[in-house]
């Protein structure tokens, strides 16, 4: 018992820390890539001055978390709501390793492309 | 036995092995959408879709970034698709309500007390807000610069 209340405030830990990051960083990145960008409002960087951008290794060690991080806030989020609003309790476990499963393995192709970029 | 006492003498009682079942009301799997407090829960739970839908697009512009200025360049292409784009307002509509919601909840799940007293909630929420606004602007100069 006392194992498993320490797994919940570990994946908990990792929820709120994706939450923040995600709260904090994402609509910006959105609202440019995903909006400003493509409707024309704003010019889109040039790829060298992105990959001078990419090349410093904070801002991979910052992309790596901003990728990893909020998958696991998801993962926690998304089971719960599975779990209370759709109420497929009966499928938990299925649902905790596609979740974190799938977090998981974000994380290790995010590590991937970050550390093979040239 | 005469009859009257017989009704009044109760069958004795059947004892099974199994549990008896609780009494648990049927609750239906659409029970968010009757209360306004209920539905703006699960579309804050929700917003966690839409986050993971940010990372994928992140992940595939790294992707692009990584292969070539061509790939980059059809990355951007892919943007610019319009069921991406519809795909990306509602996004957005999702991560900033994920953003206020949760620098709302934030004095309530990390209560500061100072001098015995509480802090008020927009002494926590209110610096959450300012870096928003300041890490926004900053990311905007390093990308547009």
């Amino acid at each position: 018992m006392a194992k498993h209340e320490s797994n919940e405030a570990f994946f908990w830990i990792l929820f709120s820390a994706g939450g923040m990051l995600a709260a904090l960083f994402i609509p910006v990145q959105l609202f440019l890539f995903g909006l400003a960008f493509p409707l024309g409002w704003l010019h889109p960087p040039t790829y060298d001055n992105l990959m001078s951008l990419v090349r410093m290794p904070l801002v991979r060690i910052y992309l790596f978390v901003l990728c990893s991080l909020p998958l696991f806030h998801w993962a926690h989020r998304f089971r719960y709501t599975l779990y209370d609003g759709l109420k497929v309790k009966h499928l938990n476990e299925v649902i905790f390793v596609l979740c974190y499963g799938g977090a998981t393995l974000g994380t290790i192709v995010a590590a991937y492309l970050l550390w093979t970029i040239r | 036995m005469p009859v009257a006492l017989q009704a009044t003498i109760k069958p004795p009682v059947q004892y099974t092995e199994f549990h008896p079942r609780w009494y648990r009301p049927k609750v239906s799997v659409y029970w968010w959408l009757g209360e306004r407090h209920y539905f703006k829960f699960i579309v804050r739970e929700l917003s966690s879709v839409f986050v993971a839908i940010f990372v994928i697009e992140t992940l595939l512009l790294i992707n692009a970034l990584r292969t070539g200025p061509d790939a980059y360049a059809q990355f951007l292409q892919l943007m610019q698709n319009p069921l991406v784009i519809v795909l990306n307002i509602v996004s957005l509509f999702f991560v900033v309500f994920h953003t206020i919601t949760w620098f709302n909840l934030a004095p309530s799940a990390t209560p500061v007390r100072m001098g015995g007293k509480r802090l008020p909630d927009a002494m926590i929420a209110g610096p959450a807000y300012l870096a928003w606004v300041a890490i926004s602007a900053f990311i905007c100069w390093l990308v547009l610069r």
